[in-house]
């Protein structure tokens, strides 16, 4: 798994992406479009595209700095109650302020992420039992104990089907104006890259990288923070991607080890292209309709998860 | 010089380090023997800041543990815990460049490699240096987080239990390079272990313990004593002279 390939195939992958859809754009019709296919190309492919790409790349880094963080390989935001937290927390947005700014929603949701993964956290300090498989059972059980929360108030305020949106990751609704919250995500994986080191000695355990006088706790709660916070820009914007922050960086591991200055490029690259190819193979399955984006990455995802489960089992992971 | 003075630590009512007070010689090797649960690695932690501590003060080179920044305390003392548990899958290469973590924040220089090749050469990692931790045995493992600590260039260097789960040769091995370290190197270096005989053979020092409390420190030879041992194991050991050093026999 060169960098290269999977720079070409990020390429290839992109230039496909903007020119399938309903309304039929050639690539040889590129320098004579029309206004009309002007329009679609600017307000819903490219900010397709881009955010296809952003959300693939930070989905795949965090779940990578959350297995970095926690030694589990099983670890993600999907798996330590992360993104449940978020929804509860932009539910809460709603529920508090009538008319919630996408800002709003944001920083609701990425302070209850923040407070939802920390308390996984703190189950896991307690956990004497640290199994690799039971580890993100509790996660899951806690993300859904919280989303049944989320659910009940939802159902008391008549907004079960609000919450729909954020369940399912779905790209088919991006358009131009409503996706720019995504781009928050750069800066903090920028912040990431450059506290890479630092991830990966947090993640040789607190008592070597105390010995080698890191600041352990900072590093960690730095890394949760970036965690919550791409969760809830990604959350708002796309919509949850189960799965993707946790075979992406498994898949990359094993090739790479667990270095992550060395392997965070390549986890951003794989899961944007993953990401890309799942998009586009649910838009063209059923032409002219299309599958979104959660069910698709769901499916095969949940097919790799159960692959690497049992595989981790084999291997003692 | 390391000054341990009256140091104590306690889990709910029961003392696990009782009024503990010792110095370690620069340029030597300390061994702490006793059995289990006498402390050893308690107290191990708490001179290496990793554990903190109930009373009691901890100097080294005259500055106080803890009042010396961390990353500071880094570049003098190094403490390498019982290294098999750690299943990150590293290569040796990069297990051993952290070890300049406290000099360069993770952006290592020309001068971080040169004691990164230094410290993979000193413990003959040259043909592993590229492989991941999790392919190399316990033997090689050891070495490789030796050389980790080698590469942090630190005065003090705390190993606990650094022979677990190792056969005979990988053993003598390691203990030998530790010997090397010492008379080569000048390094000062403290380890827990619970082979009288390594200990005997290759210490300076011997800090006997029991329940917390010190029972006799001193010389190597003052300690490789049958009374002595008696009183720390409760055992019957009896004491042969082989060469010019001592060995115990135990196992009747």
């Amino acid at each position: 798994m060169k960098k290269r390939y999977l720079i070409l195939a990020l390429v290839i992958f992109s230039i496909a992406s903007v020119f399938i859809g309903v309304s039929n754009i050639s690539p040889l019709d590129l320098f004579s479009l029309t206004e009309e296919e002007l329009q679609v190309l600017f307000v819903s492919r490219v900010p397709r595209l881009v955010s296809i790409v952003i959300a693939g790349m930070s989905m795949s880094i965090i779940g990578l700095i959350m297995q970095q963080l926690t030694r589990n390989k099983f670890v993600s935001p999907t798996t330590a109650g992360t993104m449940d937290s978020a929804r509860f927390g932009i539910l809460i947005a709603l529920m508090v302020f009538s008319n919630a700014t996408p800002i709003q929603k944001m920083l609701v949701a990425f302070i209850f992420a923040l407070l939802g993964t920390f308390i996984f956290m703190k189950i896991l300090d307690r956990i004497k039992f640290k199994d690799v498989i039971f580890i993100p059972l509790v996660g899951l059980m806690f993300g859904n104990i919280v989303s049944s929360i989320t659910t009940f108030f939802a159902y008391k305020n008549d907004m079960i089907q609000n919450m729909a949106s954020w369940l399912h990751g779905d790209f088919s609704l991006i358009i131009k104006g409503q996706y720019e919250m995504i781009y928050i995500s750069i800066p903090l994986l920028i912040i990431a890259y450059l506290f890479a080191n630092k991830f990966t000695l947090a993640g040789m355990g607190e008592e070597f990288a105390i010995n080698l006088g890191l600041n352990y706790k900072r590093v960690v709660n730095i890394g949760l923070v970036i965690v919550a916070m791409v969760s809830s820009v990604v959350i708002l914007t796309v919509g949850t991607i189960p799965f993707l922050g946790l075979i992406i960086p498994n898949i990359v591991t094993i090739y790479h080890g667990d270095n992550l200055k060395k392997n965070l490029p390549h986890t951003a690259l794989l899961g944007a292209v993953f990401v890309l190819a799942c998009d586009i193979f649910g838009r063209v399955i059923i032409y002219p309709y299309e599958i979104s984006i959660g069910l698709t990455v769901g499916v095969i995802g949940s097919a790799i998860f159960i692959y690497l489960l049992l595989r981790g089992k084999a291997h003692g992971l | 010089m390391i000054e341990v003075k009256q140091l104590s630590k306690k889990y709910g009512s029961k003392y696990v380090v009782d009024d503990v007070s010792l110095t370690i010689e620069k340029g030597t090797i300390t061994s702490f023997i006793g059995p289990n649960g006498a402390g050893k690695s308690t107290l191990l932690s708490m001179i290496s800041r990793l554990l903190s501590k109930d009373a009691g003060e901890i100097y080294i080179d005259n500055q106080i543990v803890g009042q010396v920044k961390s990353n500071e305390l880094a570049k003098k003392i190094s403490i390498l815990k019982q290294a098999n548990h750690i299943d990150i899958r590293l290569t040796v290469r990069d297990l051993v460049s952290f070890g300049r973590f406290p000099y360069s924040q993770g952006k290592l220089t020309k001068e971080d490699w040169i004691y990164v090749d230094e410290a993979i050469e000193y413990m003959e990692l040259e043909d592993l240096q590229d492989r991941y931790l999790d392919q190399l045995s316990g033997g090689q493992k050891q070495r490789a987080f030796i050389a980790m600590v080698l590469a942090q260039n630190t005065e003090y260097i705390l190993l606990d239990e650094p022979l677990n789960n190792l056969d005979m040769k990988h053993s003598v091995q390691i203990m030998k390079v530790l010997r090397k370290l010492v008379d080569e190197k000048g390094k000062t270096i403290v380890i827990v272990i619970h082979d009288i005989n390594f200990a005997s053979f290759y210490s300076d020092h011997i800090v006997a313990l029991k329940d917390g409390k010190i029972v006799k420190k001193g010389p190597t030879a003052e300690i490789i004593d049958s009374c002595v041992l008696k009183c720390v194991y409760d055992m019957d050991i009896c004491i042969q002279d082989i060469n010019e050093n001592k060995m115990c026999v135990y196992f009747s």
